[in-house]
């Protein structure tokens, strides 16, 4: 318990954005034929240390097969919530979901991010015991707990029930239950994040475990049986509110990323492929009258591709679809970048106009068809995937591994963990930055990663950046 | 207690007005609390013999609420779980869970003795009973309307300053951990009351 509030927390975005620069990286490492045991890595990211872009310590699990996803912080900017009125907690350990095991991961990074180390393990019995959920998958720190969003329900397969989001105490670490109260007609789970003040939570949909965990089924995608809807709830009565279908064809709505100035009230979800056309599109939701409404406002065409430069997945199609697989809001609301895993490409648009998105810069790196080196010359194998942006949205960083079957369907070459990271122009624009490489051990891919006092995905704020 | 919702109230809606509002309702829901506690000490006192036995009864409920306070730092998950557009409930709510209410029983009691040896010592009737009744419950809501006009004037000029001149950074940091404070204090207050009580009977 502290007596002041930690200084990671800010109460808006602008004020986050004024904080000093990230100097450490936390990325998630994981074995995708599970044949060693999941890592993270924590590298130095401070321009002119040393041993800039290199890892400078790993903290190893004592479990194989766990595969890591989307992890996140016990706590963060949402604890200055003037409802809770209690901030005295610190941003200090990292939760770890094991996306295949269900188990999770308290990381207490603490002193010092090179000492970081296990702190708790919470064993898959106790998440299936106290939620009925499995496949734990993204973590948000919420002002009264640690949010938990699932992938699967119960049994073995995780189809015994709908999946959703439990709470965790965010300093004993205890799974306290099922967040829902009244899910409606939602039975998938994928993204969730929420606007605290106008007390919303919005959460989308990728599929159910036996659509993905032994990699991607052609017959469920081409026949429209993947997610396609966005949910709307009452973040305190925790009901659904909403459903909002679109359409059938638009396969795997992904990540949710509402505008970070809670004062707007809207925000973009990304879709991964459109199964009549196999293009890519971004939507804008947004809530108007106590009513949200969605729009698709920019699509990312597939590029035509010979057949010998397409795994057997793609052959019978002559072309490569983009597949955006993540996309991240800039803190100040005005950059959305959008990660085309399968085309090579990382996109920047400009969101000011939220309703009309403005391609602002791109650089391609990777991708199935293309595969563009990096700068320096080092092959960057599959595309780009996880995406994080400094607060101060300047540097943006991505690696290159989506899910570890999904990998070998799209990149049966192999896919080496590489992180990379762009630099961003006061306009836009994008540049990968030469000296920014870094390679994974062997037999490692990379996932997810999380800046030292926080980034664009992990924090929420409760005041306006007036 | 809730100025930083005045604040966010007001940066949200861009309007000094919602602000206000956003007190007024902080306002209301403290004062029903405060009415709430004190209105039934407010009918005990009517049981003039058991007077003391009710004053050191409510001391030691307030030390006693202080030392769970102690031991008890965190906030009830209920809170938060309050839409942010139901402030009255919210300050209620609030006010009861941190004793902010309970803390003036001493208090008010103490400022009732005066009342109640006066009509002690004239005659016990149904009327005068009444009449005590009367005295003790419009003590009871002047106490609370004082407290709620301290609280709200103190918040409201720090939600205002905050608002209008400070920014948010002062939100992030010089907010204080007053849980110790609050604490210590209502037992100050309990131990407070019950030795004053015990000593000027005796």
């Amino acid at each position: 318990m502290t007596m002041r509030p930690d200084p990671t927390f800010h109460a808006s975005p602008k004020l986050a954005m004024e904080a000093p620069a990230e100097n450490f990286a936390y990325t998630l490492l994981l074995s995708p034929d599970f044949s060693k045991p999941d890592a993270l890595a924590v590298i130095d990211v401070k321009p002119g240390s040393p041993t800039y872009s290199q890892i400078v310590h790993t903290v190893t699990m004592p479990n194989k097969g766990d595969e890591f996803h989307h992890f996140g912080w016990n706590a963060c900017s949402s604890a200055l919530s003037p409802l809770t009125g209690h901030a005295f907690i610190e941003r200090r350990y990292l939760v770890i979901p094991g996306l295949r095991s269900s188990r999770i991961y308290i990381i207490d990074t603490k002193p010092d991010p090179t000492k970081a180390k296990i702190h708790k393990i919470i064993e898959p019995e106790e998440v299936f015991k106290k939620t009925g959920y499995s496949r734990p998958h993204t973590i948000h720190c919420g002002p009264d707990g640690i949010y938990v969003s699932t992938l699967g329900g119960g049994g073995k397969d995780g189809t015994n029930g709908p999946p959703g989001v439990f709470i965790m105490d965010c300093e004993t670490f205890e799974v306290l239950g099922r967040w829902e109260i009244d899910r409606g007609p939602q039975t998938l789970h994928y993204d969730f994040w929420w606007n605290l003040p106008r007390d919303y939570m919005v959460t989308s949909e990728w599929a159910l475990p036996p659509q993905f965990e032994n990699g991607i089924v052609p017959e469920d995608l081409l026949a429209n049986k993947y997610g396609h809807r966005l949910h709307f709830w009452d973040l305190r009565a925790r009901r659904n509110v909403q459903t909002i279908d679109l359409g059938a064809n638009h396969q795997m709505a992904l990540e949710v990323r509402p505008a970070h100035d809670p004062v707007r009230e809207y925000g973009f979800v990304g879709v991964v492929v459109d199964t009549t056309n196999l293009e890519a599109s971004i939507w804008t939701w947004w809530r108007d009258g106590g009513t949200f409404h969605v729009e698709k406002t920019a699509t990312i065409p597939p590029e035509p591709a010979p057949k010998e430069k397409l795994p057997p997945l793609l052959q019978g199609f002559g072309a490569v679809p983009p597949l955006v697989t993540d996309i991240d809001l800039s803190m100040d609301d005005r950059f959305l970048y959008v990660s085309c895993w399968g085309t090579g490409e990382m996109r920047q648009y400009d969101v000011s106009d939220p309703r009309k998105p403005k391609h602002a810069g791109s650089v391609h790196i990777g991708g199935i068809a293309r595969r563009t080196p990096h700068p320096n010359g080092k092959a960057f194998a599959a595309g780009p995937q996880m995406v994080e942006i400094s607060r101060d949205g300047r540097r943006v960083y991505w690696t290159n591994s989506l899910y570890s079957t999904w990998d070998d369907q799209f990149y049966p070459d192999g896919v080496p963990g590489v992180e990379v990271m762009a630099n961003v122009g006061r306009d836009g624009g994008l540049e990968l930055d030469k000296d920014y490489f870094v390679s994974f051990p062997d037999g490692y891919r990379a996932h997810q990663i999380r800046l030292e006092g926080g980034d664009c995905s992990t924090d929420s704020f409760c005041y306006p950046s007036a | 207690m809730g100025w930083p919702l005045a604040v966010s109230a007001g940066l949200l809606d861009k309007s000094p007005r919602a602000l206000f509002r956003a007190l007024l309702a902080l306002a209301a829901g403290h004062l029903l609390a405060t009415l709430l506690v004190l209105l039934p000490f407010a009918l005990l006192l009517v049981l003039a013999e058991w007077q003391r036995s009710i004053q050191i009864g409510a001391s030691l409920l307030v030390i006693g609420f202080g030392v769970y306070r102690l031991i008890e730092r965190r906030h009830p998950r209920a809170l938060a779980r309050i839409p942010p557009t139901q402030l009255a409930l919210w300050s209620f709510a609030v006010a009861i869970a941190h004793g902010a209410a309970l803390m003036l029983v001493p208090i008010y009691l103490g400022l009732c003795q005066a009342f109640e040896l006066d009509a002690g010592h004239e005659a016990a009737g149904a009327l005068m009973k009444a009449s005590l009744v009367k005295t003790s419950l419009g003590m009871a809501v002047l106490v609370s309307l004082v407290h709620v006009a301290a609280m709200i004037g103190a918040g409201g000029c720090l939600a205002w300053l905050v608002y209008r001149y400070l920014g948010l950074r002062f939100v992030s940091r010089n907010w204080f951990n007053l849980d110790l404070i609050w604490a210590t204090s209502l037992i100050v207050v309990g131990v407070v009351a019950l030795a004053f009580n015990l000593s000027s009977r005796q």
